[in-house]
């Protein structure tokens, strides 16, 4: 067992529920404990979808168990197909209706409904939410691609035609896949591309039939495309474009990729958005050399820490992904910013983590904001899952060069700002503007940070705990002096001078931290 | 929303006793939900769900819209290996549970909560309970009881927490009023000050805010039910020698008013000092009553089934407001406890016991009410078609019950008719 106060990712049918709801025409009959509609609620709330997600659910009871529980499920599938009349369907079990076998797979293969039953096995106890859409839409496509299909001849009556490139990967419920596809899409008619299928998303089973005509294809988001992109790959022999285009230089490196790929020439000026001069522009110095952790879905943690340091200049100190499937895109990138890589799916890790490593921000999911909550960081988010509020009304994509302009301002706004970082560090005692209080522009008492106090004296407790306390050394060997001049340094990077401090300390067999070993070992770590 | 159009549902069947009972797919949350609003009502109890991903996902898409710092529920995930012998299962539950007071020393009552893959597998939690309460007693009770969807709808899984609770009250000889079911700490507070200012010495509630403070119990106990979904609890009560007092539930002026009458009457409160304390608050529900009157008198309003709350509600609706009823829904109807409830509701209501969401669909859509009552799964597309919808859930957390939130209730019916002719967009 597992203890889990939240979890990163839902059960793999959910998965299967992010594919069929994408998708148009497409039924998906799932056997499944009255309960489990909960899951409805994602789409129509979460994503606020104006239908009712295409699943039908057996719901058994207590009270069915004891009796013909398959036969609820041919029910079932037969009623739907009769009211849907869907172009395909997809049957499988969720993790309750996995323990009493009644393999609706096999059923429904022996009902003879008039249309394809794409059967899925979706391990609920050992696999989750990534890998069940991954799955059902690997096996949709395997199940559903005519193999037959080529693209059109390069030239045609009416001259040379444009490359075409199916989109994979964008499901219902991801985290600013409506608006990637649109900035992905209007980038590659800039480069003369046109798009085949864009999939799940939007698709219907006969889209997926013509997959085959497109000339390559463009794996947006690896976690639910790659495997059906390899199965392309060796059946339509089309090429895959595997860049992730998140941040400026990546959205570079994808357009050089494509342009390859489908053998166009490179365009002379693409316009590249406004977040290099941004981040180039002196009022973003300040940002030189912040830490920041990053935990997510691989593609976008990878993707986050390349933004980051290369292009605004943070210093990754812990990046991690809750997806082992893609355990190994994190190692590498660890590597290359000399930190350990995290991963997990355990959010008790991941807290610990964050502990240890002190950023002074985090980027991270949903959950990495209960975390900052709680260790009273600025955090953003950059992956699912996410809540409500990150599925805005208004454009926000995470791709392409729109996309990076929306990632500037999204991680630099809960940071405090330049001028109030300046002035919370020389005047440590202000009744209004105070660690305590959290960055002013986020609005006073704001939720991520303690009441603030009415009287002066509390608004520094670090101080004014340090200068009642005993005379006696505190825990840790620091002395009251050195706990008061500890609290004078800025909130936000106290914790790693605190910690650097007492690994100075016992490196050196210091016993009790005065004043000077703080200072010591401030000038020990500058080197 | 697709399929059959408004002429396909014929009259449904009706039983001989009035109501249409249904079976098929039905659209509702499991007992596990209650945890949203139970672990806020008692602040030192921590729920522990022993269940699949699907249980925790459930959970954090219900709550993690809040942000926290410490939340006081999580779930033991059931991995593979759990699956393959049971008592491999019992010592990772004992390892969870220990990791997990020593994250929390502060929780005082712990819940294991059953869910369907627990119950399926046969998981013995009320065992695992005896075990870890013999291990952390007296820093930390343990308890459990079963939320699972298989065997309880929403609302269903405050009744079993409840219903858990009871067996272990303390007994207590005292002569005493139990308002039994989680309100609102303000309504709470209401009720209290009512009972005292009719004289009644001794009133006690559950479930307590705090784990250490749950009342005592035996035959000179009387209960009020305060929620009409606590069968179990009621039946818990009973065994414990308490009495259980028939009534309204205590939504309106009139619900409320035969609500405290039963009481009064139970504890020998004269008529004179009844009409005293009560007239006055109950002259300010009435007339805050008044103002969403003119919205929603004779306005068509049907209940899918949810919490059944939906039979006090309609009769409240009907009778205080003026409201049409056009099928009210109930996930489970207890006759016993709605006894007084169904003889005041309007007679020739169609009252529908279970679901058929697709066939009750169709029925919304054929009689297109003014108003609809559902849950968050059907609002919105709901919605979309033109038919102005009240999510149910909300009910359920939402200061609703007593005179001075007569007025609060009736205006979550008629916000989403006064925002559906207020927007022009």
């Amino acid at each position: 067992m597992q203890l889990t106060v939240w979890t990163y990712e839902g059960p793999p049918h959910v998965g299967a529920m992010r594919v069929a709801t994408g998708m148009k025409g497409l039924h998906y009959v799932l056997h499944a404990p009255q309960g489990d509609t909960y899951a409805d609620l994602l789409f129509t709330m979460i994503e606020r979808r104006d239908h009712r997600p295409p699943v039908t659910y057996t719901t058994f009871q207590a009270r069915d168990l004891g009796k013909d529980t398959a036969e609820l499920f041919k029910t079932a599938a037969r009623e739907a197909y009769d009211r849907f009349q869907p172009q395909a369907m997809i049957v499988g079990a969720s993790c309750t209706a996995e323990l009493i076998q009644d393999d609706p797979a096999g059923l429904a293969e022996t009902m003879g409904l008039a249309c394809p039953v794409i059967p899925l096995e979706l391990p609920s106890y050992s696999r989750k939410e990534n890998w069940g859409a991954s799955e059902t839409f690997y096996q949709l496509v395997r199940g559903l691609a005519d193999k037959e299909r080529r693209p059109p001849p390069a030239v045609g009556e009416a001259g040379p035609r444009r490359p075409r490139a199916n989109i994979l990967g964008p499901t219902a419920l991801g985290f600013r896949h409506r608006d990637d596809v649109v900035e992905i899409s209007r980038l590659l008619g800039q480069l003369g591309i046109d798009v085949n299928v864009v999939a799940p998303m939007g698709a219907t089973p006969a889209d997926l039939v013509r997959l085959g005509e497109a000339d390559f294809n463009i794996c947006l988001y690896p976690e639910i495309a790659a495997q059906a992109c390899s199965w392309l790959e060796r059946t339509f022999r089309q090429k895959t474009v595997k860049t992730v285009p998140i941040g400026v230089n990546a959205t570079r490196e994808f357009v050089s990729e494509v342009c390859q790929v489908a053998g166009v020439m490179m365009p002379g000026a693409v316009d590249q958005g406004r977040m290099g001069w941004w981040s180039r522009s002196v009022d973003s110095t300040y940002l030189t050399g912040k830490r920041v952790f990053i935990f997510g879905d691989a593609t976008h943690a990878v993707a986050a820490a390349r933004v980051a340091s290369e292009e605004l200049g943070f210093k990754v100190v812990g990046l991690g992904c809750y997806n082992r499937e893609f355990a190994r895109e994190i190692r590498a990138a660890a590597e290359k910013y000399g930190v350990d890589p995290l991963i997990t799916d355990d959010y008790l890790v991941v807290e610990e983590a964050i502990e240890a490593a002190a950023p002074e921000l985090v980027l991270g999911t949903q959950m990495e904001r209960h975390i900052a909550k709680r260790l009273r960081l600025p955090c953003a988010v950059i992956s699912a899952p996410v809540h409500v509020q990150d599925f805005p009304a208004r454009y926000s994509p995470q791709m392409g060069f729109e996309g990076a302009n929306v990632l500037f301002d999204t991680w630099v706004h809960p940071l405090v700002m330049g001028l109030e970082e300046h002035l919370l560090t020389m005047f440590r005692e202000d009744f209004e503007f105070s660690d305590a209080a959290g960055p002013s522009h986020l609005g006073h008492a704001s939720a991520a940070h303690a009441p603030v106090p009415a009287m002066a004296e509390a608004a520094a407790p670090a101080v004014a705990v340090a200068e009642t306390a005993p005379a006696t050394p505190q825990p840790g060997g620091w002395t009251d002096e050195a706990l008061a001049e500890l609290g004078k340094i800025p909130f936000f990077v106290r914790g790693k001078a605190r910690r650097n401090t007492e690994r100075y300390a016992a490196e050196h067999g210091v016993a009790t931290i005065t004043r000077e070993t703080l200072y010591e070992a401030k000038a020990h770590y500058a080197r | 929303m697709s399929g059959a159009g408004p002429n396909a549902c014929a009259a449904p069947p009706v039983g001989a006793d009035g109501i249409l009972r249904e079976r098929g797919q039905r659209e509702v949350f499991c007992g596990l939900t209650g945890i949203i609003w139970l672990h806020r009502k008692i602040q030192d109890a921590f729920f522990l769900v022993v269940g699949s991903r699907t249980c925790a996902h459930l959970l954090q898409s219900a709550a993690g819209v809040m942000v926290f710092a410490e939340p006081r529920f999580g779930t033991a995930i059931i991995e593979e290996k759990d699956l393959a012998g049971l008592a491999d299962a019992n010592e990772e539950l004992d390892r969870v549970v220990t990791r997990l007071l020593a994250r929390r020393p502060d929780i005082r009552m712990l819940f294991l909560v059953g869910s369907c893959p627990s119950e399926v597998i046969k998981l013995d939690l009320s065992r695992a309970a005896q075990r870890l309460n013999q291990r952390f007693a007296p820093n930390c009770h343990v308890l459990n009881y079963s939320g699972s969807g298989i065997e309880t709808t929403f609302t269903q899984g405050e009744d079993a927490c409840l219903a858990a609770l009871v067996p272990e009250l303390p007994f207590s000889d005292a002569r005493q009023l139990m308002v039994v079911g989680s309100l609102p700490d303000v309504v709470e507070d209401q009720f209290l000050r009512l009972f005292a200012d009719l004289g009644i010495e001794k009133v006690v509630s559950l479930p307590a805010r705090r784990a250490g403070a749950m009342p005592g119990v035996g035959p000179n106990t009387r209960y009020l039910l305060a929620q009409p979904f606590l069968a179990e609890t009621g039946t818990a009560l009973d065994k414990r020698g308490a009495v259980h007092l028939s009534a309204l539930f205590p939504f309106g002026a009139e619900g409320t008013t035969a609500w405290l009458h039963a009481a009064a009457q139970a504890f020998g409160v004269s008529e004179d000092r009844f009409e005293m304390v009560t007239a006055p608050p109950r002259e300010r529900a009435r007339k805050a009553l008044a103002a969403h009157r003119d919205k929603l008198a004779g306005k068509r309003i049907f209940f899918l089934p949810d919490s059944q709350l939906e039979v006090p509600l309609a009769r409240f609706l009907a009778g205080e407001l003026g409201m049409g009823l056009v099928e009210v829904g109930t996930p489970y109807l207890h006759k016993g406890h709605l006894i007084d409830e169904l003889a005041a509701l309007p007679p020739g209501t169609l009252i529908s016991e279970g679901q058929d969401v697709e066939k009750q669909l169709d029925r919304v859509q054929a009689s297109r009410p003014d108003l609809t009552v559902c849950g968050l799964g059907l609002a919105n597309p709901l919605e979309k078609t033109g038919l102005s919808t009240k999510w149910a859930i909300e009910l359920v957390f939402s200061p609703i019950h007593g005179y001075e939130q007569a007025g609060d209730l009736a205006e979550l019916f008629a916000r989403p008719l006064n925002r559906r002719d207020l927007l022009r967009v």
